[in-house]
């Protein structure tokens, strides 16, 4: 048995998959695709966010056969190799991270609000990332770091 | 911009002349490496032809095991290995302080989820069949559950340890002292949750022959993991090396053994490299908690509200295997009487087994349920004394030189007023009682649209607490550390492990503020150093910091032996400044890189704190090593019908020695804040008769963004002359007193008693 994801830009083919692999599970184990983690696996921590057509899913809640013929971006393709993305810059600068298990998805689900909304109040932003669990920094540095990606954003959009 | 988090710092002891050196905030070294999603966490790491292990755990609280037959599993298509107690070559059991603790249960299994069997198969679906092909034949036991009943002595021990872990009392001063003012109140903490994010996971990698065995794993003490798997494994230490696999958080739960021995076993068994990577509900099961208590405390003081004398009995249940129990509970006892003068106690502790989860480490170790208490009650004995709760603590603020109930003398930098004092000063929230502008996601309940804003009542409440720092009790948990310096490059070899703190980017600020060095490459932490004791207890800061500064010192003599020599000066007559050495009394003036052309520099240094002291009978002794101190203030918005909590504010004033990176310790007051938060609203692991109710991340809640809110710090920075860089670890005390100071803030909204935590809604609206 085959089947084809398109993630990141590049067609992978995943063979002799059991086909109640989630989507996680296929990214990280057969892609090797490392970067989207798994810390509840029932949808409720954000950290195994990645984008399915442009919108903000939890890969474990998605079963990867199903996820056939749709445009995956997983935190890996979020900016060109070896260039960070100004949402990955500023997580660091402003000490958003820590474990650094939650950030990937978090670093997905900022891209995303930031798509849709390009100047958040500190409201919007929290209501937006809700969805992301974060154990080791309460959040305040996170917030910070949103906030200034959107200031950058708007001085050079 | 009002609600965003602000921090002031001082700034005086900012080494302004090396760029990332000691009181600068340098950008983490794994920083973006873990933005990026390329850090290899203990659950990333892989090796070729490797097999997933996975545990069978006890679906009984109390059994006997009559019978394993494992017949079924080997036969699965796919298992390469099935093994039990029997397969233990060494100590069957672990444990921190005693080793009680089966690897695999034997005759007895005494908690649900105990470990009774672990299989190695091709892919986690296999596992998990064979795990469900083992059947075990148990002879179910009534358990005993109730802390209470493991101290009366009315159950049959459940171990050959008995069925009390520690009884402890402080009996100090005046026992039949009675105060002008006497208050009283039983208090009540549920099992906090870690809850790191990055499961237990961990890749073992047998050698040739059985002869040894690598391990990668997330842990917080590398080298107490190898002497207890290695006793467990029946090999030499050395034969066990243990390199740090990445670490998604820790907050205590790694303290303990959970998955490391199975793993070794696993890969030992087949000859192959093994993974186990634990699931959020196995993980529940699969590491300590912080302990439930019960805290009966009764307070003498004057009617100037003047403590004399303190009376209390504290229960702590351990669950079924010791773990830190011990520890736990002589932290418990001995910060009792808070940051607070007091010369008189009667301090009776129990740490119990029962059948239970076990209970251990987790970040504030005893103090947190301590504090909860003393909190509440320093509330009370204001209320009777007609007095504005900061007067009743500032009145009763410890100083140095104050003498403890342990008969031990407060010698640290102990600033308690000035916690309070500084954090009374910060400023309140601006966002009006009932949320701004209307929006529903600043009520009470958020974006249920349950509250009625013009029902919203606003509540205000204070915490403040004393944390002591660094291990107890006599023991010697030292730290070592490597420094090289070869060209103008410092590398650090170290085995004090990251778990998120950011202790990797201190070691380099260190580096570069002694040796004036910009590049400090950091080695793989691993065990091929010595120990550098555990990431917990807010120690390594203090301690793996101080054995790093004392490895760069001693490179920096023998640099500056180097250049005396060749310059014809007396060594001690130069110094670093900046990137260069300089004579202090002359011209002299070389880059460092310079310098140490063509040499290579190495020392390795082991940093001892000063000796302690066992508490005897009485609970007297000089038990503890250092303290620290800080101060909360909570805002919340409260819809008492509904009892819904909205905490809009936690502010704090934390003693910190010396902000030796300000950006760390405020994400260390910010995350533990956060944990307190937890504790105080929402966090609880919920229990029938030994079975956990809420094992999953749906169920046990967590503080999400919407539920955390702004926090004003300010940093008191008194460098502690017995600290190695004047710095006190910061970790614990931001979750210690904030989980009195927000219920104190919900009775002040509310008037209700609110002697439990975690304040569930019915306890507001349905005392």
């Amino acid at each position: 048995e085959l089947y084809s994801l398109h993630v990141n830009g590049t067609t992978h083919d995943v063979a002799d998959a059991w086909v109640g692999e989630s989507l996680l599970f296929v990214l990280r184990e057969r892609l090797g695709l490392l970067g989207s983690k798994g810390a509840c696996e029932q949808g409720e921590c954000g950290s195994c966010s990645v984008l399915v057509d442009g919108e903000l899913v939890c890969s474990c809640l998605v079963l990867a056969a199903s996820a056939v013929g749709q445009a995956i971006v997983t935190i890996e393709g979020i900016a060109p190799h070896g260039s960070p993305s100004d949402v990955q810059r500023a997580f660091v600068e402003c000490g958003a991270v820590q474990c650094g298990f939650c950030t990937p998805g978090l670093i997905m689900a900022t891209h995303s609000l930031l798509e849709h909304t390009s100047d958040p109040s500190d409201l919007e932003v929290r209501e937006a990332l809700s969805g992301n669990i974060c154990r080791c920094t309460g959040y305040g540095r996170i917030v910070e770091a949103v906030q200034r990606v959107a200031l950058w954003r708007s001085i050079e959009p | 911009m009002s609600q965003t988090s602000s921090t002031t710092a001082g700034t005086t002891t900012r080494d302004t002349t090396v760029r990332g050196g000691l009181g600068d905030s340098p950008s983490r070294p794994d920083g973006m490496v873990k933005a990026q999603g390329a850090f290899a966490f203990a659950g990333d790491l892989s090796a070729d032809g490797f097999l997933w292990g996975a545990t069978l755990r006890s679906p009984h609280p109390y059994a006997r095991i009559r019978n394993i037959d494992l017949s079924a599993a080997w036969k699965i298509d796919g298992v390469a290995a099935v093994i039990t107690a029997d397969d233990v070559p060494g100590k069957p059991t672990y444990g921190l302080i005693s080793q009680d603790q089966p690897v695999f249960a034997t005759d007895v299994v005494r908690y649900i989820g105990e470990p009774v069997a672990a299989v190695a198969a091709d892919h986690p679906e296999t596992c998990r069949r064979a795990l469900e092909a083992i059947v075990v034949d148990y002879e179910v036991l009534p358990g005993l559950f109730d802390p209470e009943q493991a101290i009366d002595g009315s159950v049959a021990p459940i171990h050959p340890d008995g069925n009390v872990i520690r009884h402890q009392r402080i009996i100090t001063g005046d026992q039949s002292l009675v105060g002008e003012v006497v208050v009283e109140g039983t208090y009540q903490l549920g099992m906090q949750d870690q809850a790191f994010l990055g499961l237990e996971a961990a890749l073992a990698m047998p050698d040739p022959g059985g002869a040894g065995v690598e391990l990668f794993v997330a842990t917080q003490w590398l080298h107490e993991d190898r002497g207890q798997i290695a006793a467990c494994l029946n090999l030499a230490p050395e034969k066990v090396r243990i390199t740090l696999g990445g670490v998604g958080g820790a907050f205590g739960a790694r303290e303990d053994i959970s998955l490391q021995v199975h793993t070794c076993l696993l890969a030992l068994h087949t000859s192959r490299p093994v993974r186990i990577a634990y699931s959020r509900e196995e993980s529940f099961l699969g590491h300590v908690h912080r302990h439930p208590a019960t805290v009966w405390m009764r307070h003498h003081a004057t009617a100037r509200g003047e403590v004399q004398r303190i009376e209390a009995r504290i229960v702590l249940d351990g669950g079924a295997y010791a773990s830190t129990s011990s520890a736990v509970l002589l932290n418990a006892i001995t910060h009792l009487q808070g940051p607070y003068k007091c010369a008189n106690a009667t301090i009776d502790g129990y740490a119990t087994r029962t059948n239970n989860l076990p209970c251990g480490a987790m970040r504030g170790f005893g103090v947190v349920q301590a504090c909860f208490a003393h909190e509440a009650q320093m509330d009370k004995l204001a209320v009777a004394c007609g007095m504005d709760p900061l007067d009743v603590r500032l009145i009763n603020a410890m100083e140095t030189g104050d003498v403890m109930l342990t008969g031990q003398v407060m010698e640290n930098v102990a600033p308690v007023a000035e916690c309070i004092r500084r954090v009374a000063a910060l400023p309140l929230p601006d966002a009006p009682v009932g949320g701004r502008d209307g929006d529903p996601l600043d009520l009470p309940g958020g974006a249920g649209l349950t509250a009625d804003p013009s029902h919203v009542r606003r509540g205000i409440g204070w915490g403040v607490a004393m944390k002591n720092l660094m291990y107890s009790e006599a023991f010697d948990d030292y730290a070592t550390a490597r420094c090289r310096l070869a060209d103008g490059v410092a590398s650090l070899k170290f085995a004090s492990v990251e778990v998120g703190q950011g202790f990797v980017v201190l070691a380099q600020q260190i580096a570069r503020s002694v040796l004036g060095v910009d590049d400090v490459v950091l080695e793989p932490i691993d065990t091929s150093i010595g120990s550098a004791g555990s990431t917990s207890a807010s120690r390594q800061t203090w301690m793996g910091g101080g054995a790093i500064d004392g490895a760069c010192r001693l490179v920096r003599e023998r640099l500056f032996e180097h250049v005396g020599a060749q310059h014809d000066i007396e060594p001690v007559r130069l110094a670093i400044e900046g990137h260069d050495v300089v004579d202090t009394m002359g011209t002299l003036r070389i880059p460092v890189r310079v310098a140490s052309q063509g040499l290579v520099l190495e020392e390795t240094f082991e940093h001892h704190h000063r000796p302690t002291e066992e508490l005897d009978e009485n609970g007297h002794g000089n038990c503890h090593t250092a303290f620290a101190f800080v101060a909360h203030r909570a805002v919340v918005d409260v819809d008492p019908e509904l009892g819904l909590v909205k905490v809009v504010q936690v502010a704090t004033a934390q003693d910190v020695g010396r902000a030796l990176n300000p950006l760390s310790v405020l994400g260390q007051i910010e995350g533990g804040i956060a944990q307190g938060l937890g504790l105080a609203v929402m966090e609880e692991l919920i229990f029938t008769d030994g079975r956990l109710r809420n094992g999953s991340f749906t169920d046990y809640l967590l503080p999400t963004m919407l539920d955390m809110p702004p926090v004003v710090a300010t940093l008191i920075e008194q460098p502690d002359p017995m600290a190695p860089l004047g710095a006190k670890g910061v970790g614990e005390p931001p979750t210690i007193s904030s989980t009195p100071a927000i219920v104190a803030a919900i009775r002040d909204a509310t008037g209700r008693d609110l002697t439990r935590v975690p304040v569930r809604p019915a306890d507001i609206c349905l005392p």
